[in-house]
This record gives structure tokens, C-alpha cells and sequence, in this order.
């Protein structure tokens, strides 16, 4: 694995329009990612991390657009590439599983025609049996019997069909791999099993894979790193060992503070206050008016994300 | 008034269907100060006269002055369509509150019965009604002629607004803190379903005034009376098409059109305010 | 699962064509009519010969069409006929049967219906599905107000206003029957081409006005399909977008269009009705016009019964085929 970030994303800001005034959900957000890294990216929601995801994919539709930035795969430009050339990449590339697997599936079409999709409209043409036999691979890969692929979405479970994505996502053997919220909507056995799933696809792969939610015990067990969102900008970016025992930004300390524990009695703490309105953002530190250590100067200055030793925050007191 | 003028404005659909029912009304209101209205009757004009300074729209086989026949028949038009839509939607209504909110075997009779009714064709069936009857119908008659199937399609489609309001929230308090069946209907239900309400009132008049002209056209309207649909059959029977008596045709016609499209604006206005999705933002 | 569901609707379609029968039985009977005395007098005042022996002779012609038996008896053998598709006689135009003047009119009224019903279903669709496509030619913008306005008004008001302008404005097509008097029916070119002008105008009625109704509700269909989840990730995965257009969109939004389809099959049908009134188009329309002229009750009752029937199977077709088309109703209690 050599040391060149395999995605990189710079100060990239995406706008959208509403009747009341722009508001931003991505705000000046860069980092990078390396070959074969799971990096999280948590954050409540509404906090603009799924928007994060379309926009590297260019998948922003009016009212929104993406204001500045680059996104970077393998050194060139996704900025540059004309409408063939980002269609080629999707999928092939930079996959995406997206959030609400429950209706992300064609309900018309059977699961192996969903797969057969791809390969078609990414020029790859087979003969029948070796179509098969590839779909039967992709479904065995994620731990499904080849019978799936003559069903249609709504004959399969919750797992079945996130399981069925899974496939779909990795069927052009992505570089990067971007899940969004993969397990929302299941139950912890079905959770479990759509994880590990996962967590094997991408280690035979080697790909990359950024991991979107807001379940820090999920990303405790799967990430390498972990990026904070809130109100549409990176908070704390660090490794997940870093994080869990020391987090450095205080939105962190107050996730991480949540989060039961097997050997602690008491109350649960929670953050007080709420989720700013993307309308109404407070001046300077976003996380400001909800935190206990504000001083003067993050009531005005907006604190710049810096890196020290790995850990990059973003807070005038870190 | 001011903000009605600026809401019309923003929703264009429903400033030009009450525009055009407006200019209908006046067009009646003015004719009926402005026209002798006994002219609509046979025999008050020389027959068949293209329109000229005396007889601007002209007048028919029989002697009828149109620009007459067309100020008493529109209003006559007008209110089968009216009293029709009205008791349909009225009727409907209640059988839809009564089928959406108790369920059960009330509801299953009655979905039953609409969804039967409209897959048989109105007109057919309003066809068999009317030569049932002996002798012709007269004006309220034929409103209840319509009236008859004319609440089918809104008792599915009120229905269908109150299945999907009764699992809302405030229902299911309002039917826990003890309100009555009635009272829920009326206090909680009905506010919502107004706009709606009046956008399938709409709807309903001007389906029934289709059928009615349908009937009449086909000559099972009040023979005697000056409709807009009798003034068609007289048209049809007299071949006025192939003798070329143009003037015949086209009253009754731009009058039917001018009503047909201001109510189609009219709904596609009231759907607007009735379902928020449609709204254009400022 | 599948044969339940069939067998269902066709339980539906049963119970529908036994209530059009018993329609036709009892209405006419509620108002106490007696259509044959009705038309015997009719003719006799035309006739202009003193009314003796009507009475005889009315009495004979119930004897004839059994209407002197009782009630419940007229009923049975009612429907006992209706099964057999035996309409009776022709009040107006005895001897000939219902059944045979139905028989030569309808092919006239399915050929029309059908065809403008297809045209205008599969045009308006397609059109509606483009013009909510944001890559779609932007000339088609210009369609949607005409094609909106026109699909307010009722079909034969726009056969009125195009018999004026094609017939008499510039006279270039026939505004009256079906074939041109004199022409000998027959499968030359000729004829199919008389036909064929003949049946333009009435034709047109319906599917300009049609038309555009259904692009309108496609239109919105696949607005509210475009949204759904399952096109995000069809665009995530980078496939063309003719495909998702095609197999991701439109295959799913022409689902509620074939159901609205199902349901507008009886004011299409009435208004065909008056489209062939209007220009004396030789199918079921004109029939039933004749027949409400001259107060032939059996002739409208046999058109009411056949046109329920055949909207009924119609129906009956569409509810069979949906499944096929798509596929989480089969497996669904309905």
C-alpha cells in the first residue's frame, strides 16, 4: 500500500438555494483517504454528511451546487471529467451503498437484472452463463444464495436487500467504497451481519471505504479513522483509538461521554441544546452556544481545522 | 382583499378559471338586463339569420334569438351542473367520512358500490334512467337524474383523503381524549379536507354539467327549454353543420368552452392550495 | 396465489354484468312504461288510421315478446337471454334482432375507441415522461399549455370545432358517416381509404383532447418517481441515462397511468358516444341515438347491457395483466 491518498477531498462547500437564503451543508470540508483505510464520518443528523457523499459523486441536483472545492481520485480531477467520464467512475471507481436500502432497489426489476445494469452500461458485455456466474460470485460474496437473483426486491428481508446493494456496489470491483448509513434501519443481529459483510468485501478488494453515520459503537468496531461533522463542517478528524479514549474537540467528549458503558453506573449524559438550523448558524464556533468551555473569542472567530500528530481539530482551546 | 389579490397573482391557474366564470357570469347578468328573455322562445325572430345589428348572435330554425337563448340557457346549464355537484359531493362526503372513519362493514358496502358504479359508464346508465321516465324531463329533474351517480367518484376519492387523515396524529389524540364519532368528523376531519373538499366540488360540477349536456345532445334533455345541450341537439337534428349556419354552432360552443376551462382552471387553482407540495415558492 | 386473484375479479366482473342486467330489467319497468303500446300508437298517429284493434294488437306483440308473463318468470328468462347475448327484436325496426344491429355497429365504435384510446394513451405517456425529463428537447415545453388546455373540454365540442374548420373552412375531409354513400363496402384501398377520412376527424376529437390528459398525469408520475431512492442509486451506480429513464422511471411510473386507464374507460367511452352522434360515425353512438329517437327500449337496453359487459371484460383484462407488470401485487391480498 503506498502513501498516496487514494481520495482527496479540498475545501469543498456545497450551497443550496432555499426561498429564505443559502445555506451551506458542506462547509470548507477536506481530508483524504488512503488505499485500503476505513475512515468514519459521523455526525446528526441533517449535519451534511450524505450530501457530502453525492457531492463527491457530482450527484448535487438544483437548488443545491457544489460552491468550490476539488475532489480528487488517484490524482486527477472528478471536476474535470466530462458526463462519460463520470459515469464511468461511479460505480467503477468510487461505488456508493446508499441510505434508505429499502427503497433503493428497483421494484420492478429483479436483483440479478440490477446487477446486470452495471455491467452493461459500463461496456462490460458478457455471454449468459459467464453473467450468471458472475452475479451468483457477487451474491455469494455477500453471503446471499444464488436464488436471489431471480427475486424481486420486495420478497427479500431488510438485510437481504442492504446485502443486495452490497453486491451491486461492489460488482465493478470499486477503489472506494462510500456507505451511508448502511444499517439505520435494522435491527443489532441483522446490523452485525450487514458489518461484517462489509468489512469483508472491502478486505478482499483492498478498497477503501468511508463509513457514514451517527452510531459511534458501530464506528468504534469497523473505522481505522474518524471524522466528526457538525453543522456541515469537520470537527475532529483522528484514529479511532485516539478518539475513543481522548477526544480532543468538545462536540467528541460529549459523543463519546453519551455512549453507555458495561462498567459504569449512573446516569447517561447527552449534549444539551439542539442541532443548530443550517438557517441560523451561530457566529464563529458553530458548536459554541452548546458548549460548556466557550470562551469570548469562539463566540467570533471560526476555529480553523489544524493537524498535530494525526489529530486534526478544530477548536481555539484544543 | 389585498392579499387575495396577491395570492391570485402567485397562483395564475386559479386567477384565470375565475376569470373566466366571472366573464360568464357577467355575461349573463348583463344579457338578462340588456335582452328581451322571452326572445329564447320559437318564433320571436325571423329564422335563420346570420348575426347582424338586431340579432348579434344570430338566430335559429325556429325563430329563437340566440344571444336570448344563450343568457336563459347558461344559467339553466349552469345549475344542473351545480345543484347535481353539489348533492353529489354532499352525498359523497358523508358516505366517505361514514366509510373512512367507522371501517368495517360500512365501509366495504360502500366502497363496493362506488367502485362498481364507475366501471360502468355514467352516461349509459343516466341514458337508461332518463327513457325510463315517462315523458321529458324537466330542469331539476334531470339535476336529479345526475345527481344520481354523480357522487361515486367523490365518495372513493374523499375516501381516500380521510383513510390517510385518520392515521394522523391528532386523530388518534383526539379519539383518545374520548371525542365522539361525529364530533371528530366534524371538528378535526372536515377542517382539513376543505380545500379538497372544494377542489372535488369543482370537479363534480363540472362533470355534471357534462353529462347534462351529454343528455341533452343526445335528446334526452328538456325538450322545450333553451339549454346550452338542447341548443347543441336542435344544431345536430337540423344539419346546421352542412348548411352552413355557423352562427348556430358557435355561441353555444365558446360559451361551453369558455365554462369548461374556466373550471379546469379553477381546480388546477384549488389543488394548489389544497395539497401544499404543489405551491410554488415565492 | 395468482388463481385467487383471478378468480376474484372475475367474481367482480360477473357481478357486474348481473347488475347491468337487472338494471335494464327493472328500470324501465319502475316507471310503469309499456314500450309496445307506446310505439303501436306512435305508428298509428303517423299512419293516421283510427286506433281499433290496438289493443289486439298490443296484446299479441306482449304475447310476442313475453311480456304478459309474470314478473318474476320475465326475469328468469330475462337473464337466461341475456346470457345467450339475445336481445330481443327492434321495436322500431322489427324483424331485425338487437343482437344484429349491435353486431354492425360494433366493430365501427371498437375500431375507433381502440385505436384513439392506444394512440393517445401511448403518445400522452411517452410525451408526459419526456417532458418531466430535464434532458429532454426543450421544443416540447411548448406543447404542454395547448395539449393542457385542450384536455378541459369535452371531446365532441372539439369535433364541433374541427368539422368547421376541416369541412367548411377547408373543405378537405367528409364530416358525416362512415364511408361515403355509394361506396361498396368491401376490403379494397378504395374503401379502406373512405374509411380512413371518414374516420379522421371523429378519430382526432378524442385523441387531441385525450392526449393530453394522460402527458399530464405522466408528467407528474415521474416527478414523484425521479425522487424516489431507488433512481439516486441507479444514477449512483453510474448507468446510462436512457436507462434509468426507461427501465428505472418510466417502468415504474407507468403503473398508476395503466390503473387510471382502467378507471377513465367509461367517460372515454361516453364520450366517444357523442363524438360519433356528432358526426354520424356508424357505430354504437349513433345506434343508441336512433334508438333513444325512437324509442326502441329494447335496442338501448341491449347497447346499455353490451357496453357494460364490454368495459366490464375490459376491466377485468387490465386487472389481469397488472400483476404481470407489476410484480408486488400478485403476492398482495387486494
Amino acid at each position: 500500500m503506498s502513501a498516496a491518498p487514494i481520495l482527496q477531498i479540498d475545501g469543498m462547500c456545497v450551497a443550496f438555494d432555499h426561498p429564505r437564503g443559502r445555506i451551506r451543508a458542506v462547509d470548507d470540508i477536506s481530508f483524504s483517504l488512503l488505499p485500503g483505510e476505513r475512515l468514519g464520518l459521523a455526525g446528526e443528523s441533517g449535519s451534511g454528511k450524505s450530501t457530502l457523499a453525492l457531492s463527491i459523486l457530482r450527484m448535487i441536483k438544483p437548488p443545491g451546487h457544489m460552491e468550490a472545492g476539488f475532489v480528487r481520485f488517484l490524482g486527477s480531477s472528478v471536476g474535470d471529467l466530462n458526463e462519460e467520464g463520470i459515469r464511468a467512475l461511479r460505480l467503477a471507481g468510487i461505488a456508493l451503498v446508499p441510505q434508505g436500502s429499502m427503497n433503493s432497489l428497483n421494484p420492478v426489476a429483479r436483483i440479478g437484472r440490477q446487477i446486470a445494469d452495471a455491467f452493461v452500461d459500463h461496456g462490460l458485455r458478457f455471454g449468459d452463463d459467464e453473467r450468471e456466474r458472475r452475479i451468483a460470485d457477487l451474491l455469494a460474496q455477500v453471503g446471499l444464495p444464488a436464488n436471489v437473483a431471480r427475486m424481486y426486491p420486495h420478497e427479500l428481508s431488510g438485510g437481504m436487500k442492504q446485502r443486495a446493494c452490497i453486491a451491486i456496489a461492489i460488482c465493478l470491483r470499486p477503489k472506494v467504497i462510500i456507505a451511508d448509513e448502511p444499517t439505520s434501519a435494522l435491527d443489532v443481529v441483522v446490523q452485525r451481519q450487514v458489518m461484517a459483510t462489509l468489512a469483508r468485501v472491502q478486505r478482499e478488494l483492498g478498497a477503501a471505504v468511508i463509513l457514514i453515520g451517527h452510531d459511534m459503537g458501530l464506528m468504534a468496531q469497523f473505522v481505522d479513522r474518524l471524522a466528526i461533522m457538525y453543522a456541515g463542517r469537520l470537527v475532529e478528524v483522528a484514529p479511532i483509538a485516539e478518539i475513543i479514549s481522548r477526544p480532543h474537540h468538545p462536540y467528541t467528549r460529549a459523543l463519546i461521554g453519551a455512549l453507555p458503558s458495561l462498567h459504569q453506573r449512573g446516569a447517561l449524559s447527552g449534549i444539551p441544546g439542539l442541532a443548530p438550523s443550517l438557517h441560523d448558524l451561530p457566529s464563529g464556533c458553530a458548536f459554541h452556544p452548546r458548549c460548556s468551555l466557550a470562551v469570548e473569542r469562539c463566540h467570533g472567530e471560526r476555529p480553523a481545522l489544524r493537524e498535530t500528530d494525526g489529530v486534526a481539530v478544530a477548536c481555539h482551546l484544543a | 382583499m389585498r392579499a387575495v389579490l396577491r395570492y391570485l397573482r402567485r397562483n395564475p391557474s386559479l386567477a384565470l378559471g375565475v376569470a373566466l366564470l366571472m366573464a360568464i357570469a357577467l355575461f349573463v347578468v348583463v344579457g338578462s338586463l340588456v335582452v328581451d328573455l322571452e326572445d329564447a322562445r320559437p318564433l320571436s325572430a325571423p329564422t335563420l339569420q346570420p348575426p347582424s345589428q338586431d340579432y348579434p348572435f344570430g338566430t335559429d330554425r325556429q325563430g329563437r334569438d340566440l344571444l336570448a337563448v344563450m343568457v336563459v340557457g347558461t344559467p339553466l346549464t349552469l345549475r344542473i351542473g351545480f345543484i347535481a355537484g353539489f348533492i353529489g359531493v354532499g352525498l359523497g362526503a358523508v358516505l366517505a367520512f361514514v366509510a373512512a372513519y367507522y371501517r368495517g362493514i360500512a365501509d366495504t358496502v360502500i366502497r363496493g358500490i362506488a367502485d362498481i358504479g364507475l366501471t360502468v359508464p355514467g352516461l349509459l346508465v343516466l341514458i337508461l334512467i332518463a327513457v325510463s321516465i315517462k315523458g321529458t324531463l324537466t330542469v331539476n329533474q334531470m339535476a336529479i337524474v345526475v345527481a344520481s351517480l354523480a357522487w361515486l367518484y367523490p365518495t372513493r376519492t374523499i375516501r381516500a383523503q380521510v383513510l390517510s387523515l385518520r392515521e394522523r396524529g391528532y386523530v388518534e389524540m383526539a379519539r383518545l381524549s374520548g371525542m365522539s364519532g361525529p364530533s371528530i368528523i366534524f371538528v378535526e376531519l372536515l377542517p382539513n379536507l376543505l380545500p379538497y373538499l372544494g377542489a372535488t366540488l369543482v370537479n363534480a360540477v363540472a362533470a355534471a354539467i357534462l353529462a347534462s349536456i351529454g343528455l341533452e345532445v343526445l335528446g334526452l334533455g328538456p325538450i322545450d327549454t333553451p339549454t346550452l345541450g338542447m341548443t347543441l341537439y336542435w344544431v345536430n337534428f337540423n344539419a346546421a353543420m352542412i348548411n352552413g349556419w355557423w352562427w348556430w354552432w358557435l355561441s353555444p360552443t365558446v360559451i361551453i368552452l369558455t365554462v369548461f376551462l374556466g373550471l379546469f382552471f379553477l381546480t388546477v387553482g384549488l389543488d394548489e392550495i389544497a395539497n401544499p407540495r404543489l405551491r410554488k415558492s415565492a | 396465489m395468482q388463481l385467487a386473484y383471478i378468480a376474484r375479479r372475475f367474481g367482480v366482473f360477473l357481478l357486474i354484468v348481473w347488475l347491468a342486467a337487472s338494471l335494464n330489467f327493472f328500470l324501465p319497468r319502475l316507471s310503469c312504461q309499456d314500450p309496445v303500446r307506446a310505439k303501436l300508437l306512435q305508428q298509428a298517429s303517423l299512419g293516421g288510421y283510427v286506433a281499433t284493434g290496438i289493443e289486439d294488437m298490443t296484446r299479441e306483440y306482449e304475447h310476442r315478446f313475453g311480456l304478459d308473463k309474470p314478473l318474476w318468470r320475465q326475469y328468469v328468462t330475462y337473464l337466461s337471454d341475456m346470457g345467450r347475448l339475445d336481445f330481443n327484436y327492434s321495436i322500431a325496426n322489427y324483424p331485425r334482432t338487437v343482437r344484429d344491429m349491435i353486431a354492425d355497429a360494433l366493430p365501427w365504435t371498437i375500431g375507433l375507441l381502440g385505436t384513439t384510446t392506444l394512440l393517445s394513451f401511448g403518445i400522452g405517456s411517452m410525451l408526459g415522461a419526456m417532458l418531466a425529463w430535464p434532458r429532454a428537447p426543450r421544443w416540447m415545453i411548448w406543447l404542454m399549455p395547448p395539449l393542457w388546455a385542450l384536455h378541459a373540454i369535452p371531446f365532441f365540442l372539439l369535433g364541433l370545432i374541427l368539422t368547421y374548420l376541416f369541412a367548411f373552412q377547408i373543405p378537405l375531409l367528409p364530416i358525416f358517416g362512415g364511408y361515403s354513400a355509394g361506396a361498396a363496402p368491401g376490403f379494397s384501398w378504395h374503401f379502406v381509404g373512405d374509411v380512413l377520412s371518414h374516420a379522421l376527424l371523429p378519430a382526432l376529437s378524442i385523441v387531441l383532447v385525450a392526449t393530453g390528459g394522460w402527458a399530464l398525469g405522466m408528467r407528474g408520475m415521474m416527478v414523484t418517481t425521479m425522487g424516489e431512492d431507488y433512481v439516486v442509486f441507479a444514477e449512483a451506480k453510474g448507468l446510462k441515462p436512457s436507462t434509468i429513464f426507461l427501465r428505472y422511471c418510466l417502468r415504474n411510473a407507468i403503473l398508476p397511468q395503466v390503473t387510471a386507464l382502467a378507471l377513465a374507460l367509461g367517460q372515454i367511452l361516453s364520450g366517444a358516444v357523442l363524438v360519433e352522434v356528432i358526426f354520424g360515425y356508424p357505430g354504437i353512438g349513433t345506434l343508441l341515438f336512433q334508438a333513444i329517437r325512437e324509442n326502441d327500449h329494447f335496442v338501448i337496453q341491449g347497447i346499455v347491457f353490451i357496453v357494460i359487459v364490454a368495459l366490464g371484460l375490459a376491466t377485468l383484462i387490465l386487472d389481469i395483466v397488472y400483476p404481470w407488470l407489476d410484480p408486488r401485487i400478485s403476492y398482495r391480498r387486494t
